[in-house]
């Protein structure tokens, strides 16, 4: 579904993505993870299109993706974006269907009336259908916009979705519910490529993880090979013990030296 | 969307109504009756006459031309407005943030001013219409210039546009400043009277040349509607929503300051319509660009009209110029939406 093959990102003579490669095919959910200015979110720019590698190539179901123009990625590929401010008042219902803008000219289809619907439903967001977006909190907003991104590409069976830290703001019965939702959406087809803070969330959630530590690649690989104390310390700069639980496919990572080594 | 044509077949009832009392209120009255009688004449459908020679000369030669024009004004102001802030994402632009309005009064100024002088050859050829030229002229280039300064590589940063934006229209202020200081007396009473906007240069003349620059803009502005809303969420969101952002702020700018450039231009500068009209949208149905584009040209022909009637009947025979009934009526409301932007956020 996504190649990257040795994709290279600089701006102003400085590297902020050096020889990264990953793939990822529908149905399986890739996690990012990294410390802060990684690149995690330079290289989901450089998926979304928004800006253009200095070398490497990315290929969109087998195509480059530069031959796409942006709306025919928008009819099959959604964003969530990490900050959702929004200076002018719409309903929610609005906002929801705006997701389905890339597939209607001027009124939307009974179709996409439908698909609103379902997927407001889905976000459990229904009962806010008819409040002002911007009188709602942080959480609310965020499934809002999930609610869009998802409206955008319901129809599309093979369809991607890129998610920029969906889990920021929200609880933790919130945090369990989207991931679900995006595990879910991967398991019935869909290409989802997020970037994570919760390493746990990525080994829980994710079949696939990249690790980036200032622009390098660390790892790439299934949960269980990449999540080892080495590569969090690596990409960290933490210490961190694994926990095995029978439940869990996956260890649990808990940060153990900074309390005994360092101090803030 | 149901709900949407039907808000806007309201509107459009509401500015045929004040379309209607416009007409028939002024020096000259006339009744509905009499508006019927010599509406069907003209058809040739016949029927009782009830009007006098006297009434249809003057509906035919001053109230329609002039109703007509306030229509084509205001709605290019008002829909220019709305499209504004859709574009700058801010509640409180208006289309003189980019210079459209100090450019046109610069060069106005700049013609009433050293029309002897410099400008006796171009005032010749173009005659009447020198000044209305002229202030078009003005509006397209300060635009053009601030557009052009906050481009870079193809691609213009919204804050940096408002940036230059404040920039040049305090440099075209300042040039005005200086015209207006070499002045004589004349010339400055004709300078304030533009300044203050009038539709008192009504015929059917302006109205036909304003016609097709207000028209493009009328009619294409509402097809971007869809795009103007998800720019509400962001520009980078857009462009994930398959909306070439750089097209769309080009066309924007291109649209607003041709209906604009061309509205103030022969009224001169009427305030506080643009950035007004769309709020009352907004506030009472929510802010989809789909309803907010068509709507705002309509309910700003409504206003426009009526506050038109007003500056020209409040102290008959003389007129008011309608720039001062516009900020007399707009100021209230401007300082409503500070007030309801202030608690909204809550620093109130």
């Amino acid at each position: 579904m996504i190649e990257a093959k040795n994709i290279s990102y600089s701006v102003g003579g400085k590297q902020l993505l050096n020889n990264i490669s990953f793939d990822v095919q529908s149905g399986e959910l890739l996690a990012i993870i990294g410390a802060n200015g990684a690149g995690k979110s330079t290289l989901l720019k450089l998926l979304c299109k928004d800006i253009q590698a200095n070398s490497g190539e990315i290929r969109i179901r087998q195509k480059l993706i530069s031959a796409y123009k942006m709306n025919d990625l928008a009819k099959f590929r959604s964003v969530l974006a990490q900050s959702n401010t929004i200076s002018l008042s719409f309903r929610v219902e609005e906002l929801v269907l705006m997701g389905r803008y890339p597939h209607f000219e001027n009124t939307p289809a009974p179709k996409d009336i439908e698909i609103v619907k379902t997927v407001m439903e889905k976000t459990g967001i229904t009962e806010f259908a008819n409040r002002d977006y911007n009188t709602l909190s942080g959480g609310e907003q965020q499934r809002v916009q999930l609610a869009r991104v998802i409206a955008q590409i319901y129809d599309q069976p093979r369809g991607l979705l890129f998610l920029d830290e969906p889990t920021n703001g929200l609880d933790l019965l919130y945090q369990q519910q989207i991931l679900m939702l995006a595990r879910n959406l991967a398991n019935s087809g869909y290409c989802v490529v997020s970037i994570l803070h919760d390493i746990n969330f990525a080994s829980r959630y994710a079949d696939k993880v990249l690790i980036l530590k200032k622009g390098q690649h660390v790892a790439f690989g299934e949960p269980k090979e990449v999540i080892t104390c080495e590569n969090i310390h690596q990409a960290f700069n933490i210490q961190v013990r694994l926990l095995n639980d029978e439940e869990f496919k996956c260890p649990l990572v808990i940060p153990s030296a900074i309390l005994s080594e360092q101090t803030i | 969307m149901k709900t949407h044509s039907l808000i806007l077949f309201i509107l459009a009832i509401v500015l045929i109504m004040a379309c209607t009392l416009s007409i028939c209120i002024g020096a000259v009255e006339i009744s509905t009756l009499e508006l019927w009688s010599i509406l069907t004449h003209r058809l040739g459908m016949g029927g009782e006459i009830y009007h006098t020679s006297q009434q249809e000369a003057v509906l035919f030669s001053i109230r329609l031309p002039r109703v007509i024009l306030g229509v084509i004004v205001g709605s290019a102001l008002s829909i220019g407005g709305a499209a504004m802030q859709g574009l700058f994402r801010n509640p409180l632009a208006e289309p003189g943030l980019i210079g459209i309005s100090s450019g046109a009064s610069l060069f106005a100024v700049l013609v009433i001013v050293l029309e002897a002088r410099f400008f006796s050859h171009f005032i010749q050829l173009l005659g009447y219409h020198a000044l209305a030229i002229s202030a078009f002229l003005g509006a397209c280039f300060t635009t053009f210039v601030v557009y052009n300064i906050a481009v870079k590589n193809g691609k213009s940063n919204v804050t940096i546009l408002l940036l230059v934006g404040i920039a040049i229209n305090a440099l075209a202020a300042s040039f005005t400043g200086l015209l207006i200081y070499m002045a004589t007396d004349d010339q400055l009473r004709n300078i304030m009277f533009w300044n203050l906007g009038s539709l008192g240069g009504a015929s059917w003349k302006t109205v036909t040349s304003i016609l097709p620059f207000v028209g493009i803009p009328l009619a294409v502005l509402p097809f971007l509607a869809k795009p103007l809303n998800t720019l509400a969420l962001g520009e980078s969101q857009a462009g994930h929503m398959g909306i070439n952002v750089q097209l769309l702020k080009r066309s924007v700018i291109v649209l607003a300051t041709l209906g604009v450039g061309a509205a103030v231009a022969v009224s001169g500068i009427i305030g506080f319509i643009a950035l007004v009209v769309p709020h009352i949208l907004r506030m009472a149905f929510g802010a989809d660009h789909r309803l907010v584009l068509p709507g705002s040209a309509v309910l700003g022909a409504t206003l426009l009209v009526l506050a038109d009637l007003v500056a020209r009947t409040i102290a008959a025979p003389a007129e008011i110029p309608i720039g001062i009934l516009t900020a007399i009526i707009g100021t209230p409301v401007f300082l409503y939406i500070i007030f309801t932007e202030r608690r909204k956020r809550g620093f109130g």
